[in-house]
């Protein structure tokens, strides 16, 4: 998706690291993120999405390449001076400091004056809901009120740029959605542009407008959520985000953009070629999991297999069931908790059914 | 009293009991010698022994006759006022000293590290009469020897490696994050240093401080070399009066160097709570 040039407002230019002169931690990274974008760099760890968010925030350097914002490269301006907000993971509260110091301590550097900064600390309280506990030390917070502590002492100085090093990690389940909401929530009332990391992938699915995906120091793909979920570029992608099945076949034809598959027990079915699939070689065919159909609750379908039932797992809203194919290899399916949910036995045959469009055949 | 575990059986029983008596014997023979001076110093005859009369606790036998000498003798005064002088000066330049190499070191750009602190740890290391030798020799050829700066500067290098391992011992803890934090809000190195890494790493600055002016207070080699007899300080004197003249004065001062030791080490456990509270509070 690439931006007109008068909407970029942070771009990345061939940005390469490397800590020891031989191997890069992040490999040619190019990526225009509009204004008011939540971006989000998403990826195992040790794939360089941190690096990358470590050199936008000018604490490790870059090795060739260029950074700009609003078209005035930032590659040599010192930290203190990009005017970039950053939350951490670990909060970075100062443990010395009450909250409202906390909060007034970029204002200081700025030299506003003392009723000003008095003002703007008690409105950027009231945003994230803490006015009473200005005069408290980060100690005696918990972790999702330090966590807003941090959110509010990052934007308080109004910088146009605000970065997330992995803000949630540290949270429980619960908070940790109650503040993907209170994020959100922030990010569109006050509209700044967001660079995420993350390597937790609902909540880079809930909260982004687009994800980049790394592996291995490259982007393998910068789509907006569902779009990256449901037409992942490659296996990797595939793989990574949500759960898929990931299938062997052999590829007979391709026609529009549809695969003919031959799979190894000998039936055939047709899935959606992803780029640089080729008639005539093996490829791997993915198909999510809740995509899967036991063949007696949908009438139509494209494509047809037999599997034997091995186990399944009760999960609570909803039943994983775990299949054997014919010619080897394991399927899974979840199936809604309702009365509809079937009883198998170990050893039962069933039969699964799923529409072309829900699978994909990457080359192998 | 915690009850000893039920499958204990003699020989463990044995063994419990007889560690305890082996650590407490240790402690007294560590102790002993220190705790022997404090009720000779109160001795009302001038001997260094115990008289008949302070053995039966006649309170006649008891004076603070040593104590009274020392306050009226001016060459103690001097001694007193001198050890302060140095001690504090020689701690201030070894805690500002320590400190910035402490912090330096803890940079994790920061090339030859080992080497580098080795270096600045060696002065703990190489025998006093060495450096004392060398320094002696050297400041004869810029006139310091026999001046207060001198000697200052002598103690301070004693100090600094004291500093350098306290202060480096409250960075190891210190999340590097928090700098980040003060360097992406907008304010420059040096301010973030002063605002927010010293003020957190103040305990080990404060306890190395002491260490450093524990360090001046107590030596003795490098002032018998560099000193003139206006820098007199208590150890020298003390070192002198055993040899001149033999009075228990040298005890009342002894006992109330051990009190200055003792209130010194009650603070350094006070600031160490200090900071562990405050540790485990953050975070």
């Amino acid at each position: 998706m690439p931006l007109d040039r008068s909407d970029v407002f942070l771009r990345f230019d061939n940005v390469k690291k490397s800590y020891d002169q031989k191997t890069l931690v992040v490999k040619d990274f190019s990526l225009d993120v509009a204004e008011g974008e939540f971006l989000t760099l998403l990826g195992p760890s040790g794939s360089g999405k941190s690096t990358v968010l470590m050199m936008l925030a000018g604490f490790e350097s870059v090795t060739s390449g260029d950074i700009s914002i609003s078209g005035k490269s930032i590659t040599r301006t010192a930290p203190y001076k990009r005017n970039i907000g950053m939350v951490f993971q670990n909060y970075a509260l100062f443990p010395h400091m009450t909250i409202a110091e906390n909060l007034a301590y970029p204002l200081q550097v700025r030299k506003m004056t003392r009723s000003d900064i008095q003002d703007r600390v008690g409105e950027y309280l009231n945003l994230v809901e803490l006015h009473g506990f200005r005069g408290r030390y980060p100690g005696q917070l918990s972790g999702g009120q330090r966590q807003r502590v941090a959110l509010a002492r990052a934007l308080i100085f109004e910088p146009s740029l605000i970065l997330m090093d992995e803000p949630l990690g540290a949270l429980d389940k619960k908070l940790r959605e109650q503040m993907q909401y209170e994020i959100t929530r922030l990010h569109e009332k006050l509209g700044f542009t967001v660079v995420y990391v993350t390597h937790d992938q609902t909540e880079a699915l809930s909260m982004s407008t687009r994800i980049a995906v790394f592996n291995d120091g490259v982007v393998q793909q910068c789509a907006p959520p569902a779009e990256l979920y449901e037409k992942p570029s490659n296996a990797f992608v595939a793989d990574f985000i949500g759960e898929n099945n990931f299938v062997n076949g052999h590829v007979d034809t391709i026609a529009d953009g549809m695969a003919k598959i031959t799979l190894p027990e000998g039936g055939t079915i047709t899935a959606v070629a992803a780029h640089g699939l080729a008639a005539n070689t093996r490829c791997r065919i993915s198909v999510r999991p809740e995509k899967l159909y036991m063949q007696d609750d949908r009438g139509a379908h494209d494509n047809q297999v037999s599997v034997r039932h091995v186990t399944h797992y009760y999960v609570g809203d909803f039943i994983r069931y775990y299949f054997k194919l014919q010619g080897g290899g394991d399927i899974n399916i979840k199936f809604l908790n309702d009365s509809a949910a079937p009883d198998l036995k170990e050893g039962d045959i069933a039969s699964l059914v799923w529409f072309a469009k829900d699978c994909i055949a990457f080359p192998a | 009293m915690k009850h000893l575990p039920a499958y204990y059986t003699f020989w463990h029983i044995l063994g419990h009991y007889g560690l305890r008596w082996f650590a407490f014997a240790v402690l007294l023979f560590l102790m002993l010698p220190i705790l022997v001076i404090v009720p000779l110093s109160f001795n009302a005859e001038p001997y260094f022994s115990f008289t008949p009369g302070m053995v039966s606790f006649d309170l006649d036998a008891y004076s603070l006759r040593w104590y009274a000498d020392v306050f009226s003798d001016e060459r103690w005064m001097l001694a007193v006022k001198n050890s302060f002088i140095v001690g504090i000066a020689a701690a201030v330049i070894a805690t500002i000293l320590g400190t910035v190499a402490a912090v330096g070191l803890s940079n994790p750009a920061m090339p030859f590290k080992r080497l580098i602190t080795a270096f600045l740890l060696s002065p703990m290391i190489v025998p006093l009469i060495i450096v004392a030798a060398g320094m002696f020799f050297f400041y004869t050829r810029f006139n310091l020897v026999g001046t207060y700066f001198g000697l200052i500067i002598a103690h301070a290098s004693l100090g600094v490696p004291f500093v350098i391992i306290t202060v480096t011992a409250t960075l190891a803890g210190f999340d590097r994050s928090l700098y980040y934090a003060g360097l992406s809000m907008g304010a420059r190195p040096l301010k973030v240093y002063w605002d927010i890494v010293i003020p957190l790493i103040r305990p080990g600055v404060i306890s190395g401080a002491l260490f450093a002016f524990v360090t001046s207070f107590d030596e003795v080699v490098l002032v018998l070399f560099l000193a003139g007899p206006e820098q007199r300080t208590i150890p020298r004197q003390m070192f002198s009066g055993l040899r001149e003249q033999i009075s228990p004065s040298i005890l009342a001062v002894a006992t109330m160097l051990i009190l200055i030791s003792m209130s010194m080490l009650v603070t350094l456990e006070m600031l160490r709570r200090r900071s562990e509270r405050m540790r485990s509070g953050a975070y």
